[in-house]
């Protein structure tokens, strides 16, 4: 149910969001979906890619820091309150909402949500009882 | 030219020289039968304290470190019995433990005495209004520049350091005539006099008196220009007593050495040795009066030469020249002593392991120093969350602060941004440029 999310520790200099997405593109590694959290230092990139583990360790050999993270990606419906009501759900089920950000692609009729949530294992079964539809990560990475 | 004692500093160089040496004989004795560590050392060697018959046989006494203080802490090295300490200062020690030095009620009356001098230079008098806006506490500064200003009968404001906005206030509302701070506070007075559009050439202040950190001739000039004074410099450091171990006179040309109370000699860091007047090495004081803390042979770490021609003010006493390096990793910021090694400790145990770090220490133009740490993130350190690094940032920042008394910035830097070299990584860049002189 979970996808594997890479965060990517960037000092804030130029080239070196270049270096990482060239590092991505010379392994053949496709990127799904990102965003990037700023301060005035360094930022943080995080990125759903087709290979997380192949692309971590070639990250890696370029020196950077990566952390891997267990997200949520959401179905949700592509219409007005789709996104309300989804977000409704967690908030009544008590979990907080680290950051969340919009995929690339669509499943379907359906746009796609990466959802960092506390407590991830307690929340998954409370969304699908409401019927809220959780990507697998090769669903994700297939697509 | 301006005297406080002036029988005591234009003494004649062979009497001084005699005195030196009935004073060693003195200290050496009450060292070796009050002081265990002292002992120890002359027993290693086989030396006794008859075999220390005038200065000529300073060079067979071993030399005291500032690790002799942590391995005696904290009392160790004091060589009276406790009811006769009136006054306990510390400053940093390399790891952990503070230095903690001592006094007895004939320190203090030393120390208030040979403050007066350093001031007095300068021309204090009873009639001044004496800013001292060093820090008061363990740190010698504040009571030091207190006392000898007291001493001389002369008016004190120990507003202490910080909030320059009251300083201004307090130095136009008092009309004060001298102030006592640290270099970088100095040029910082003078920025925010500036800023506030205060105009100095109508100001009373007349003279500055500035120590605790290294400085340079171009920062005297700012300085000298910024507050419409003369800037001098002293010198002291509290395992010796504190401030006026040295001081300059209105010659500004180095500062002059207390003989009757310190010898200083010039060593090669590297060997011990003792160098020829003139030559460039680092400092080793031995103290002649001092009753709590009798100090032998101790090096200080600072480098600088010593020049013995006559200076034009008719003082007799050797000049040294004004701190030129450090012989070891220590850095002055902000008037506090700070190792290296205290922020690799604090690191350690903050976060399990030994990260990389660098310390850069800077002064803006007008500013004081600000040092950051740089702290390479681990992939332990590392996490998807800003808030964590954020909140790693400032649990490493307070830590620091509680251990070295200075607000430090830490900045998470990517791994491998840290140079190394042969295995062992440069830990610091000092950009102030304090050593560009000589």
């Amino acid at each position: 149910m979970k996808v594997s999310q890479l965060s990517v520790f960037i000092e804030n200099k130029s080239g070196r969001l270049a270096d990482v997405t060239r590092t991505l593109a010379d392994n053949s590694i496709n990127i799904r979906a990102l965003s990037i959290a700023d301060t005035i230092d360094y930022g943080l990139l995080r990125l759903i890619v087709n290979d997380p583990l192949r692309a971590k360790s070639a990250l890696n050999e370029e020196g950077f820091t990566v952390a891997l993270t267990e997200v949520l990606a959401i179905e949700v419906p592509d219409k007005p309150g789709g996104l309300a009501r989804i977000i409704d759900i967690v908030a009544e089920g008590g979990f907080n909402i680290e950051y969340m950000y919009a995929f690339v692609g669509t499943s379907g009729e359906n746009a796609i949500v990466i959802f960092r949530i506390e407590k991830i294992d307690e929340a998954i079964p409370i969304l699908q009882d409401k019927g809220v539809r959780i990507l697998t990560g090769e669903e994700i990475h297939s697509l | 030219m301006h005297y406080w004692n002036r029988e005591a500093e234009c003494v004649d160089r062979d009497e001084l020289r005699k005195l030196q040496s009935e004073r060693l004989v003195t200290t050496i004795r009450h060292s070796y039968e009050n002081v265990p560590a002292y002992k120890h050392k002359f027993d290693k060697i086989g030396l006794k304290p008859d075999d220390i018959k005038g200065i000529e046989d300073l060079v067979k006494i071993p030399f005291t470190v500032k690790t002799d203080f942590r391995d005696n802490y904290p009392f160790g090295m004091f060589a009276v019995p406790m009811d006769r300490i009136v006054r306990i200062h510390a400053s940093s020690g390399t790891t952990g433990k503070s230095t903690v030095v001592g006094y007895t009620s004939g320190d203090v009356e030393t120390w208030a005495e040979l403050m007066a001098r350093t001031l007095g230079a300068g021309g204090t008098t009873k009639g001044d209004i004496v800013q001292n806006a060093y820090g008061y506490g363990l740190f010698t500064g504040g009571l030091g520049a207190h006392y000898g200003a007291e001493r001389i009968g002369a008016s004190v404001i120990p507003i202490s350091g910080g909030n320059t906005k009251r300083q201004l206030q307090i130095m136009e509302d008092f009309h004060s005539t001298v102030l006592c701070c640290t270099p970088s506070y100095a040029l910082m007075l003078g920025e925010s006099a500036r800023d506030a559009q205060v105009n100095m050439k109508k100001s009373s202040l007349r003279v500055a008196f500035l120590g605790a950190e290294p400085w340079t001739e171009n920062m005297r000039r700012e300085i000298e220009s910024a507050l419409c004074v003369d800037a001098l410099d002293i010198y002291g450091l509290s395992e010796v007593m504190g401030p006026g171990v040295s001081y300059e006179c209105m010659e500004k040309g180095g500062l002059h050495i207390n003989e009757d109370h310190f010898i200083a000699e010039i060593i090669n860091p590297d060997t011990g040795e003792v160098l020829p007047p003139g030559s460039h090495g680092e400092l080793v004081f031995t103290s002649l009066t001092k009753e709590a803390l009798p100090l032998l042979r101790y090096r200080t770490r600072d480098i600088t030469y010593i020049d013995d021609s006559p200076c034009g003010c008719g003082r007799s006493f050797a000049r040294m020249h004004r701190v030129m390096g450090r012989s070891d990793d220590m850095l002055i910021i902000r008037g506090v002593n700070v190792f290296p090694s205290q922020i690799e400790s604090v690191l350690i145990e903050t976060e399990g392991t030994e990260p990389h770090y660098l310390i850069v220490v800077d002064r803006a133009p007008g500013k004081m120093d600000e040092m950051e740490v740089w702290v390479e993130v681990s992939p332990e350190l590392v996490s998807d969350a800003v808030r964590t690094l954020e909140s790693l940032e400032r649990r490493i920042a307070h830590e620091l602060h509680s251990v070295l008394g200075i607000s430090v910035k830490v900045k998470l830097v990517e791994p491998k941004t840290i140079a190394r070299s042969e295995g062992k990584a440069k830990r610091v860049i000092d950009r102030r440029e304090l050593n560009n002189e000589s």
